[in-house]
């Protein structure tokens, strides 16, 4: 989420207009539908009731889902209102070259954490990413990452129930407030009722709400546009798209494509650093694999979300590509909404929707917003629960009964809910407070990245290392956001704030696209963190012997047996089929 | 809990709803925003099988066991 949460904010920081909309009617089959929906999403959670009795159900499911369930979860999670809305933003705002947020980033992520990483995580049998840096490393380094990531998994649940309420109050008229309360009491009922295992098996009837509500569009909309060969031909056509409109790799010899960066900071920023940092260190997303019912299925969890995750870019870029086709074609009928003159991208999927969407379909992909809402809610609040209770609170007060533990994990729940809205009202007042979480989000991300590589990786990396690698490389992080900015942004929020203490503007340093400015901050976060974690690690003495890293480092971990599985199945294989699709997408996408 | 089961009847409901409704509405004005496609009976009947198939599975592996 907090990845492509960038593409949504940058384009409007977050504020919705529905300026140039005009508002469906609702016929009582869109609202069935609805209904419907939010029924099973509560049955679901009443259902698995029965099967929470410790506090290792509640927060873990007992470890006893199966990986295709995993599977689906894993990307659901990720799956919020915004990384639909922000996705087909892309679309419309940088073509083709959006999908790198996929092929170059989230898939081979994936891939790694499945075969490489699965076997620590899973293996160590941490109930969280927090408690594996307290095995690996020591108390400092887990309550610096417990810390931050509980805030911002309440912090980034607040935006994104901001971001429906405020989308729901524009484009239908609903009260603000009464979707920001009905729609965070459905989520508390059904994770406090059913635990971790409601929230994953509500996330893969979500994943299938989402395909099925947001398809047609791509369909729909293909056939408008001309097919394939009419779409091309009106974005090359267009200004602001060109030649680049099409290819995701041709143009980035140089910095002339529309995300303003080149080739190297595609493959190692936003692939390397951001997208194995969050796909590989987030909790909200490893949380679904540690569910998962063996080492096997743990291991295919997010190898198994990376092959309908691949196929993504059909159904939310596609649409937002066309949507701009249309939009820079002069015959009348669709266009991209305006916001003061410029178009407004954040509208540019729901605006299509209303566009060809008949009622019945209409119900269907609101739901589908809906649900692609709550599970990215969900996610983060199953993830909040478990890291409140087992690496602050039991930290803090250790002994606790199992019976005690289950008690405050309800309570993280509710509390974490409440400090959403919390944050949501905060939000809805004050739109720079995006901004800002966008930028912490960041911050956070790329240097945690570095630390887990050396910890998982190198025995030798230890708790000094670890800790201060943290803190500097954050620090240089946000230094580095302070000397730089992107061509037309003010100085402030969105980076080059060095200039506003003293600095003189023209020795900060200068990109195309902010896009580009992100990526950058994110390579020099990793490096900082990485050189100083090693360098550290070797002037001082290791914190853990090779016994105590046993099973915390890849190379003093038992191999994973999995002979015994269908050859299809083992995550070597299964992982390699999905890196050469997503090779051969490059490809043809070129 | 098999999860293909709520999964199977929420989109086999769905199915039948949108499958009904777009033939109970054929020539109705509103099938010119879908450029004149019948789009609720097409994806209703898609979804419809879908959650059949669900279902399917699911009483299967129920019986198995």
């Amino acid at each position: 989420m907090f990845l492509e949460i960038t593409s949504f904010l940058a384009a409007t920081g977050g504020a919705i207009s529905t300026e140039g909309m005009a508002k469906p009617d609702l016929h009582v089959i869109d609202w069935t539908i609805m209904a419907i929906y939010l029924a099973f999403v509560l049955g679901i959670g009443f259902a698995l009731k029965k099967y929470m009795n410790s506090a290792e159900d509640f927060f873990l499911s007992g470890r006893s889902i199966p990986g295709w369930v995993c599977g689906l979860a894993f990307i659901s999670a990720n799956l919020g209102a915004q990384e639909l809305l922000g996705m087909a933003a892309s679309g419309a705002e940088y073509g083709i070259m959006t999908s790198h947020f996929y092929w170059v980033g989230a898939i081979p992520a994936m891939v790694f954490l499945g075969i490489f990483m699965m076997p620590m995580y899973y293996g160590s049998k941490a109930k969280s990413v927090p408690e594996y840096l307290k095995m690996r490393y020591n108390e400092p380094t887990r309550v610096f990452n417990s810390v931050s990531f509980a805030f911002m998994t309440v912090a980034s649940s607040g935006i994104s129930m901001h971001a429906l309420a405020d989308l729901m109050h524009a484009l239908l008229g609903w009260n603000y407030y009464a979707c920001l309360v009905v729609t965070s009491v459905i989520v508390l009922a059904y994770v406090l009722k059913g635990g971790l295992s409601s929230a994953i098996y509500n996330e893969v009837l979500q994943f299938f709400m989402i395909v099925f509500g947001i398809a047609p569009l791509a369909y729909i909309a293909l056939k408008d546009v001309g097919g394939w060969d009419g779409l091309t031909a009106k974005l090359q056509a267009s200004q602001h798209l060109g030649e680049g409109a099409m290819h995701s790799w041709a143009q980035t010899g140089g910095t002339d494509n529309p995300m303003g960066v080149q080739w190297y900071g595609i493959l190692f920023g936003l692939g390397f650093v951001l997208s194995f940092g969050y796909w590989t260190t987030n909790f909200a997303e490893v949380q679904r694999a540690l569910a998962a019912n063996s080492m096997g299925a743990a291991r295919r969890t997010p190898i198994i979300g990376a092959i309908p995750k691949m196929l993504f870019p059909a159904i939310v870029i596609l649409p937002g590509m066309i949507a701009w086709a249309l939009t820079s074609d002069a015959n009348p009928g669709y266009s991209i909404p305006l916001k003061e003159g410029a178009p407004n991208y954040n509208q540019v999927l729901p605006s299509m929707i209303f566009h060809y969407f008949p009622n019945g379909l209409l119900g269907l992909a609101l739901t589908a917003l809906m649900a692609s809402f709550m599970s990215g809610m969900a996610a983060n609040v199953t993830a909040f629960n478990t890291v409140w209770t087992y690496d602050l609170y039991k930290t803090m007060k250790p002994n606790q009964t199992d019976k005690q533990l289950l008690s405050m994990g309800k309570y993280a729940t509710v509390f974490g809910i409440v400090a959403a809205m919390g944050f949501a009202l905060v939000a809805s007042r004050w739109n720079n407070i995006m901004s800002i979480l966008q930028l912490v989000f960041g911050f956070v991300n790329a240097p945690l990245f570095a630390t887990f590589l050396l910890g998982m990786f190198t025995r030798r990396s230890n708790g000094v290392g670890s800790f201060w690698g943290l803190v500097i490389g954050t620090s240089t992080a946000v230094l580095f956001h302070g000397a730089t900015f992107a061509t037309n942004n003010a100085f402030g929020v969105k980076g080059g704030w060095l200039a506003l203490i003293g600095v003189p503007a023209e020795k900060l340093i200068q990109y195309p696209k902010e896009m580009s400015q992100n990526f950058w901050i994110a390579i020099v976060a990793f490096s900082t963190t990485f050189l100083v974690n090693a360098v550290l690690s070797m002037a001082t003495k290791r914190t853990k012997s090779d016994e105590e890293l046993r099973g915390l480092v890849y190379s003093l971990t038992p191999k994973h047996v999995d002979e015994n599985e269908p050859w299809i199945l083992r995550p070597a294989v299964l992982g390699s089929i999905v890196m050469v699709a997503v090779i051969v997408l490059n490809f043809i996408f070129w | 809990m098999d999860l293909r089961l709520p999964i199977g009847y929420v989109f086999t409901i769905y199915g039948v709803m949108l499958t009904g409704y777009g033939a109970f509405t054929k020539s109705d004005a509103m099938y010119a925003k879908s450029l004149g496609m019948n789009i609720n009976l097409i994806w209703g009947v898609i979804m419809l099988v879908f959650g059949l198939v669900m279902l399917f599975f699911a009483k299967k592996a129920g019986k198995g066991a």
